[in-house]
C-alpha cells in the first residue's frame, strides 16, 4: 500500500472506498444533517477538518504507543484525544460563529462518536501509512464525506417537495436513496486499487 | 419512571429494546455496524453478541458510579468504560476464532463509537440503578442483535443462497450479488424499515380502545 502515490491514496479514500458508502462510516450525520444543503455545507466542513487534525494527532499516538511498546492503550488512546478535538473545534465554532453553532446543533458533540473519525484513525494505523499518506488519506476521506453528504442532501431537498407515500417517507427513503448512491460509487472501482 | 423496580416494570425495559425502541429499526441508532458487518448471518450474530456484552458491562458500570462522577466529565467517563470494554472484547475474539477477527475487522474496535451504546449510557444508565439499567441494556442489545441477525439472514439468503454457511435455496437459484455489496446493506434496511412502517401505520389505522400498546 505504501507504494502508491499521494494521488491515488486521495482518490481511494474519496471515491473508491468511500467512508460513507463503502465502509458505512458516519451515517449518523449523514442521515441526520443531510435535510438541507446549507448544513450539509458546513457539516461535511466540520467534518473534514476534525479528521485532518484527528489524523494528525492519530499519528503521533500510534509513534509514542509503538516506542511505549503498549499497543492495547490504542484505541482508548485515540478515542479520547479525538473526543477532545472535538471538544476544542466546538469551542472554535461557538465562539466565532454562533449561527453556525446552532445550525449544527447536537451533531457537533455527536462527532466525537462519529465512527468515520475513529475508523480513519484506525485505518491509517492498521495501513501503515507515513505522515504524508496519513494527510492525503484525511483529506481524501474527508472530501469523500462531504460530497457523499451534498449528494444526499442535494436528493433529499427535490423530494421534499414531491409527493410520496406516507409509507416511505423519513428514513427508509434516505436509505433507498443511499443505496442507489452506493451502485453509483461502485462505478469508480476501477479507477485504481 | 421513578417507581421501583416491580417485576413488570422489568419485564417492560427488557422488551421495549427488543421492539418498540428497536435501535436499529425504530430509533435507527448504531448503523454502520449493522450495516457493514451484516454481510453474513454469522457475521452479524457475532458483532450483536459483542454490542450485547459491551452495552451489559458498561451500562452497569456506569449506573454503578453515577453518584461519583461529576457531571462535567460525565462524557469523557463513559467513553473510557465503553473503550476499556471494547479493547477486552476485541482481545477476546481474537482468542476465540481468527477467522472471525479477520472478517469483521476494525469494526469490533468501531463498537466504540456505536452511538448505540453511549445513547444508553446517557439516556438510561446515567438515571437509573443497577437492576433496571442492566435489563434495559440486555434488551436493547438483544433487539441490536435480532435487528442485525434480520439484515444478515436477508442478505446472505439473497445474496449467497446460504444461511449460517449451509445453502437453503435450490442450486438453480442466481445470486443477487448486490446484496453483499454496500449497497445491498442500505436497501436491506430500508426494505426492514418499510415493514416497520407498515406495521406501525396499521397499528395506528386500527387504533381500538384495546390497543394492546399505545405508540409514544
Amino acid at each position: 500500500m505504501s507504494g502508491d502515490s499521494l494521488w491515488s491514496i486521495f482518490l481511494n479514500a474519496c471515491l473508491i472506498n468511500n467512508f460513507v458508502l463503502a465502509y458505512f462510516l458516519g451515517l449518523c450525520p449523514f442521515l441526520g444533517v443531510s435535510g438541507q444543503l446549507a448544513t450539509a455545507t458546513r457539516m461535511g466542513g466540520a467534518v473534514s477538518f476534525v479528521m485532518l487534525v484527528s489524523s494528525v494527532c492519530a499519528f503521533g499516538i500510534q509513534w509514542v504507543l509503538v516506542a511505549l511498546d503498549a499497543p492495547y492503550l490504542r484505541l482508548i488512546s485515540f478515542i479520547v484525544v479525538i473526543a477532545s478535538t472535538v471538544q476544542l473545534v466546538e469551542m472554535f465554532i461557538k465562539k466565532t460563529s454562533p449561527a453556525l453553532f446552532r445550525s449544527l446543533g447536537i451533531f457537533l458533540p455527536l462527532i466525537t462518536t462519529n465512527c468515520a473519525i475513529l475508523g480513519l484513525a484506525l485505518f491509517q494505523t492498521n495501513k501503515g501509512f507515513d505522515f504524508l499518506e496519513c494527510i492525503a488519506y484525511a483529506l481524501g476521506a474527508g472530501a469523500g464525506f462531504t460530497l457523499a453528504l451534498l449528494l444526499m442532501a442535494g436528493l433529499r431537498e427535490k423530494l421534499a417537495l414531491d409527493e410520496v407515500p406516507d409509507l416511505v417517507r423519513g428514513t427508509a427513503l434516505s436509505l433507498a436513496l443511499a443505496g442507489l448512491l452506493s451502485i453509483v460509487f461502485m462505478g469508480f472501482a476501477g479507477l485504481g486499487g | 419512571m421513578e417507581a421501583p423496580d416491580t417485576t413488570a416494570m422489568g419485564a417492560e425495559e427488557f422488551w421495549k429494546g427488543l421492539w418498540k425502541e428497536n435501535p436499529v429499526f425504530v430509533q435507527v441508532l448504531g448503523m454502520c455496524p449493522a450495516l457493514a458487518v451484516s454481510n453474513t448471518a454469522r457475521n452479524a450474530l457475532a458483532m450483536g453478541l459483542a454490542t450485547l456484552f459491551v452495552l451489559t458491562a458498561s451500562n452497569a458500570v456506569i449506573s454503578l458510579v453515577r453518584h461519583v462522577v461529576p457531571k462535567q466529565v460525565r462524557i469523557a467517563t463513559y467513553i473510557l468504560v465503553i473503550a476499556t470494554f471494547v479493547t477486552l472484547v476485541d482481545m477476546g475474539i481474537q482468542a476465540i476464532s481468527l477467522d472471525l477477527h479477520k472478517a469483521l475487522g476494525a469494526f469490533i474496535s468501531l463498537i466504540v463509537a456505536n452511538c448505540l451504546i453511549l445513547g444508553r449510557a446517557e439516556a438510561f444508565a446515567s438515571r437509573h440503578g443497577l437492576g433496571a439499567s442492566l435489563l434495559d441494556a440486555l434488551g436493547m442489545g438483544a433487539g441490536f442483535t435480532v435487528a442485525l441477525l434480520s439484515l444478515g439472514a436477508v442478505r446472505e439468503i439473497l445474496g449467497a443462497g446460504t444461511l449460517f454457511g449451509l445453502p437453503v435455496l435450490p442450486a438453480a437459484f442466481e445470486p443477487w450479488v448486490v446484496m453483499l455489496l454496500p449497497s445491498g446493506g442500505f436497501l436491506t434496511l430500508a426494505g426492514w424499515l418499510l415493514v416497520f412502517n407498515a406495521f406501525e401505520q396499521r397499528r395506528a389505522r386500527a387504533s381500538a380502545p384495546e390497543a394492546r400498546e399505545v405508540p409514544g
